[in-house]
């Protein structure tokens, strides 16, 4: 097999190629390392690749290949660098996570190893996955793979990118408010943002603890399904674990069609601010969906626009909290020569974070800060049961719904740089399912006229899974394939 | 509205110290003006009514969940200072807390 070969395949034929013998795990991963190393100087969507350990690895799968292996046995993997792979570095694209290595495997990873992945490399992202772009990194922006000059969207871009650009066949991100969905969308990717639960989030290093979630990054809808069926269950280390099963990917999903589903499309999510070229895609893909037999109702979410607000309260809060813990002690950088231990904790964290960390630090400190707490914190918390309620409502009225996963295709480089709310802004169609704690996907619906990707969302009620991934399992078959990036200047 | 929601710009020097970080002037000057724009949009949470609705902490379905009251193995003493910038005798070393 070439090295071209070996970069198309889905998971499950990578792992039925080990498995027969048709190739080893070795020549697999060999692949996936030339692609990087020829592909990855243009775009950086890795920050850490240890090819000698990745074929330690891959030769420990070659050793104990048969039926009983796994069902990714010797299969690369990417890993964003916010979860924990024992022995590796997980610096979360910030400077104050210098030098840490993880002490352990997050369970996510545990359970993809346990079916004999090989953990291949670590991928950029934003800064403690805060960000749109993957331009808030310590090691300097990922770049779109359709196009240079663009943005792979944040913020797992890097793994988003990686998927892309066939440098990985698969890699794991987070989602806290569409980290997962908008960069497969920019970059012409399958995302999946599971339900709050689904994925263990012991190791996943934490933004927002109430709206975090793990989610695969993958070329098609079932090797997301299988990925998720693989990583979901109750874990005794994350007590926000739902035991319910999660589906399996069923070879029936695309040949049902779409017969006697009901697909929403939530008017908000088609208004003002959304680029025509946008619309246009999502509803030639919501035409496709009718012809597989969906049938299309019109849905209302009505606190959609007070989505961003709630959003920003609520996740910086939690932030502010959860990132208290990197002061200087324990792990990570240390600021030199400080006299007591607030001058520690100040400059360690003045040296260690950047701008967007820091901005969204001190949102949160704010919004949770006596006399501010009522009118930010706990009135965002009641919007959030709004939009709740607003999705508890529609489900009442179709089994998913089809939406575009951002108002527009990937950002210029620097175009949102120094206008943060400009950048927050663009996450309105995506924070609603973190907020309500419900699955999406995005899945590759057209491209523009400059040749950008869009996504189109299906959102399904918590654990509705199994109806999101048959949506767009069906409508990808539909679509056909989707084309390659071709890369590029700006 | 509370009369917090309409005392005014967010002061950031003061927050940035609840926050333990030190800002440069600069820093602080700019995150002053990018946040009042940011705390002004999301200010618009206040033109809801929201007496009388229930606040969503969690998107967590599941609570009092409960593990058996058991022993476990957890990390290695050595593994957990591992990443320690600086530690001695077995603890972490900071700078010197009591005169």
């Amino acid at each position: 097999m070439n090295r071209e070969a070996f970069q198309c395949l889905d998971l499950r034929s990578a792992a039925a190629g080990v498995v027969s013998g048709d190739f080893t795990s070795r020549e697999l991963v060999e692949a996936m390392l030339a692609g990087i190393i020829e592909r990855d100087p243009a775009i950086r969507a890795f920050v850490h690749v240890d090819a000698d350990d990745a074929l330690r690895q891959a030769d420990a799968a070659d050793a104990r290949r048969g039926p009983g292996g796994g069902r990714l046995n010797g299969v690369p993997v990417a890993v964003k660098d916010v979860l924990n792979v024992a022995g590796q570095p997980c610096g979360c694209a910030s400077r104050i996570l210098e030098g840490y290595r993880a002490p352990y495997d997050a369970t996510a990873v545990a359970r993809l190893r346990r079916e004999g992945a090989v953990v291949v490399g670590r991928t950029n992202m934003d800064e403690f996955a805060m960000g749109s772009t993957t331009e808030n990194s310590v090691h300097g922006p990922t770049l779109n793979p359709w196009n240079h000059g663009r943005v792979p969207g944040g913020s797992s871009g890097g793994s988003a990118a990686a998927v892309a650009s066939r440098e990985a066949l698969a890699a794991l991100g987070s989602d806290t408010g569409g980290s997962v969905r908008q960069p497969a969308s920019f970059c012409g990717c399958v995302g999946l943002k599971p339900s709050y639960g689904r994925i263990s989030r012991y190791g996943l290093t934490a933004y927002a603890s109430s709206l975090d979630q793990i989610g695969p990054l993958t070329t098609n809808v079932r090797d997301a399904a299988l990925l998720l069926n693989i990583m979901s269950g109750r874990d005794p280390l994350d007590s926000t674990s739902v035991p319910d099963p999660a589906p399996c990917a069923d070879d029936g999903w695309a040949a049902a069609g779409l017969k006697g589903m009901k697909l929403g499309l939530p008017r908000e999510y088609f208004g003002a601010g959304l680029d025509p070229e946008v619309a246009w895609a999502v509803r030639a893909a919501a035409d496709a969906c009718a012809a597989l037999g969906a049938e299309l109702v019109e849905v209302a979410l009505p606190h959609t626009e007070y989505a961003i607000a709630a959003y920003y309260i609520i996740a910086t809060a939690e932030a502010s909290a959860n990132l208290a813990r990197f002061d200087g002690v324990r792990y990570g950088r240390r600021a030199d020569g400080a006299s007591d231990p607030y001058d520690l904790y100040t400059r360690t964290r003045a040296e260690g974070f950047g701008a967007e960390v820091k901005r969204r630090i001190i949102l949160g400190t704010y919004v949770l800060s006596s006399g501010y707490y009522e009118a930010y914190y706990r009135s965002a918390q009641k919007v959030r049961t709004l939009i709740r309620r607003d999705f508890e409502r529609a489900f009442g009225q179709c089994d998913a719904m089809l939406a575009p996963v951002a108002p527009t295709a990937a950002y210029r480089l620097g175009e949102t740089t120094d206008d943060p709310l400009k950048m927050y802004l663009g996450d309105i169609l995506t924070v609603t399912a973190n907020l309500a704690g419900i699955c999406g996907l995005s899945v590759p619906c057209g491209l523009t006229d400059d040749g950008l990707p869009v996504g189109l969302q299906v959102l399904g009620p918590f654990l509705g899974e199994e109806r999101v991934l048959r949506v767009g399992a069906a409508y990808e078959t539909a679509r056909g394939p989707f084309p390659e990036p071709h890369g590029g200047a700006a | 509205m509370t009369e917090a929601n309409e005392s005014g710009a967010m002061d950031v020097a003061y927050v940035a110290r609840l926050a333990r970080l030190a800002l440069t002037p600069e820093e602080a000057e700019t995150f002053q003006r990018q946040l009042d724009h940011i705390v002004g949009y999301v200010r618009k949470i206040g033109e809801l009514d929201v007496s009388g609705v229930e606040p969503t902490a969690h998107a967590a379905v599941l609570s009092n969940v409960f593990r058996p009251d058991e022993a476990r193995h957890g990390i290695e003493h050595d593994v957990a200072l591992g990443n320690a910038p600086r530690s001695a005798d077995g603890q972490f070393l900071v700078p010197r807390i009591v005169e």
